[in-house]
């Protein structure tokens, strides 16, 4: 589960966010929807832990998080927090197996081979675990850097626009995927979005 | 899945890029290398050769062709001095041993020279088969002439004038082999040694046969020259040797025995010492230029390597802030790049080695076939070890400097950039 309260972050004195408190249990999916500049990646970026927040709260299972140091934030982020970014970016030099391996050997688990096959099989890309990512299509790259977040079994994932480069029909397995999969291994969904197809598949969500 | 395997990956990643650089590498270290092992056997040919020897008595000229063709057999002599002369010398009681050498005759490129038995004994030589020659015309075969030619215990052939295959052949008087040497590891391995004898006789009878100018060499053109001179004058008789190699029983009181030979005799002396730190002083100059260069080449490859991880890393910045959202420490990655400057210094290294042994073996082969010389080939060097160093320490300096950039990277702001 993962959830904030009065969270806020500022870049400048003049540009300020608050963020909305919300809390989101295992096995939910929690949509925030939002247009450009209301701050929606900033508000990914400090529950991944990759900005830390100016005021506020946050607890990722139970365990509250915005005070860990740089080092601990990135150890707890590799182990319980998988992201899937707008534009899938890999590793390029890497084939996509070894982009999904990499997820475990930087959280300093073991190589989980097994996993990474069944993963894509379930995806759909089994066919292309020894290809370079770059020749993948989108939709495949996409489907690829979802497995990657949930290569180490984490309790949160978190989504940034996971949808919005996809066409309806994409869009619409992109997220039942997505919610497919972390309701496998019981992690809490949060997604970050300004796509409004996304409204009605999802019942949970607020808006910045 | 390890820190070695995406180097090596981001490295295969740009083939091109990382041939260049890791062949830059290569090379700098090759020709270094090259230039280390050559010297090294050419000083320790040298040195070997002119073990106990103090004084090369020959006809005037240059004194370092007098070394070169009376020690190491490979430039042509000076020309001829008369052994009643040169015999006069070794009456002095400050003279230990001499020994005459008497050049001008070479089988099948590999040179004849007339000389007496100590000249064996100088090298410490062993027999393989058959024994010292001791009458004319016997001849004792060098340990590499006799494998390279096929010879045996028994067998004769003519010479051939001059030091090259191309002279007339005297095929009136024959040699006959009467003993094969063990290898030694000097020039004597390359050399054929008969009586001083032998050479007077080959020469005596050829000698007005001989049409000068028919398809003989300069060199030949000057030893008839000289030998006419001597036919000519009334009253000399005497017999004729090349040079002659002298030992001292100090060599400081023998210092001032060759001041007063230059000074006041028709002979010439060189002090083998002298003349080859002389020639070491000349080379030196070359290969000082020739390293110079190729620490240049070692520098352009670290700073082909330094440029493209420099670009690679502007490319690679998203992949960096990825790796960091996923665990990795900013050391880690830095680390990451350091290995793939590690990488491109050791495999240049162990490509320049190879590189450099394949040189010097082609080399030694040329001088071989050209000069008689030879190279061993495979002894690696204590500098070699140094030039690994320094070559690790361009590739790791090229690879650290951009690499710091990343402790510079903002992970949230990249990330949400692109």
């Amino acid at each position: 589960m993962i959830a904030t309260q009065n969270l806020s972050f500022a870049y400048a004195t003049d540009k300020q966010f608050t963020f909305p408190d919300f809390s989101c249990a295992d096995r939910e999916t929690m949509l925030i929807l939002g247009k450009s500049g209301k701050g929606k990646t900033t508000f990914l970026h400090l529950m991944a832990l990759l900005l830390k927040p100016t005021g506020g709260k946050i607890q990722i299972n139970n365990q509250e998080i915005s005070e860990l140091s740089v080092s601990a934030a990135a150890d707890f982020r590799a182990k319980n927090v998988g992201i899937v970014y707008q534009k899938p970016h890999f590793v390029h030099a890497l084939s996509v197996l070894d982009n999904l391996l990499l997820s475990n050997y930087l959280a300093g688990k073991n190589q989980a081979k097994d996993k990474a096959k069944h993963l894509a099989e379930s995806l759909g890309f089994a066919e292309h675990l020894s290809k370079k990512t770059t020749q993948l299509s989108q939709g495949e790259q996409q489907r690829v850097s979802i497995a990657r977040a949930l290569m180490n079994s984490p309790s949160v994932i978190l989504a940034d626009e996971p949808t919005s480069s996809l066409d309806d029909d994409n869009c619409l397995k992109v997220i039942e995927l997505l919610k497919k999969q972390t309701q496998e291994i019981g992690a809490s969904l949060v997604v970050v979005t300004h796509d409004q197809r996304l409204k009605d598949v999802v019942e949970k969500r607020i808006e910045l | 899945m390890n820190l070695l395997k995406i180097s090596t990956s981001n490295l295969k990643d740009k083939p091109l890029t990382s041939f260049l650089s890791i062949l830059l590498m290569a090379l700098g270290i090759a020709i270094i290398s090259l230039l280390l092992l050559a010297g090294k056997q050419i000083e320790e040919k040298f040195t070997r050769n002119v073990a106990g020897i103090d004084m090369v008595v020959g006809a005037k000229g240059s004194p370092l062709q007098l070394i070169l063709s009376s020690i190491y057999q490979i430039d042509a002599p000076t020309g001829n001095i008369s052994m009643e002369e040169a015999n006069r010398l070794t009456r002095s009681p400050l003279v230990k041993s001499v020994i005459p050498l008497s050049m001008g005759d070479n089988y099948q490129g590999y040179r004849i020279v007339g000389t007496n038995p100590k000249y064996l004994e100088h090298f410490q030589a062993e027999f393989e088969q058959g024994k010292v020659f001791e009458n004319p015309m016997e001849i004792v075969v060098g340990a590499k002439v006799a494998k390279n030619l096929g010879l045996k215990v028994g067998d004769s052939f003519a010479s051939q004038h001059g030091y090259d295959q191309e002279g007339h052949a005297h095929d009136a008087k024959k040699f006959k082999v009467v003993g094969i040497l063990k290898n030694t590891n000097s020039v004597l391995d390359q050399m054929m040694v008969t009586p001083l004898e032998s050479v007077w006789e080959v020469h005596d009878e050829g000698h007005h046969e001989e049409e000068v100018g028919k398809g003989a060499n300069a060199l030949k053109l000057l030893e008839e020259d000289n030998n006419n001179v001597e036919a000519n004058s009334p009253m000399d008789e005497g017999k004729e040797i090349t040079s002659m190699l002298v030992k001292f029983r100090n060599p400081a009181m023998g210092m001032m025995m060759a001041r007063s030979i230059n000074l006041n005799s028709t002979l010439q002396t060189a002090t083998p010492a002298i003349e080859i730190n002389r020639l070491f002083a000349l080379m030196g100059f070359g290969i000082d230029a020739l390293k110079l260069i190729a620490l240049v080449i070692i520098i352009v490859s670290g700073l082909s390597v330094f440029v493209s991880l420099y670009n690679s890393l502007k490319e690679r910045k998203y992949e960096m802030a990825l790796m960091l959202s996923m665990g990795a420490s900013r050391t880690r990655l830095f680390l990451l790049l350091l290995l793939e400057g590690l990488i491109i210094s050791v495999l240049g290294f162990v490509i320049g080695i190879i590189l450099s042994r394949l040189g010097l073996w082609i080399m030694s082969e040329n001088i071989e076939q050209n000069f008689h010389y030879d190279f061993n080939v495979l002894s690696l060097l204590k500098e070699e070890f140094w030039l690994f160093l320094g070559g690790l320490f361009i590739g790791i300096l090229a690879a650290a400097i951009p690499s710091l950039g990343i402790y510079n990277i903002n992970i949230s702001k990249t990330l949400a950039d692109e």
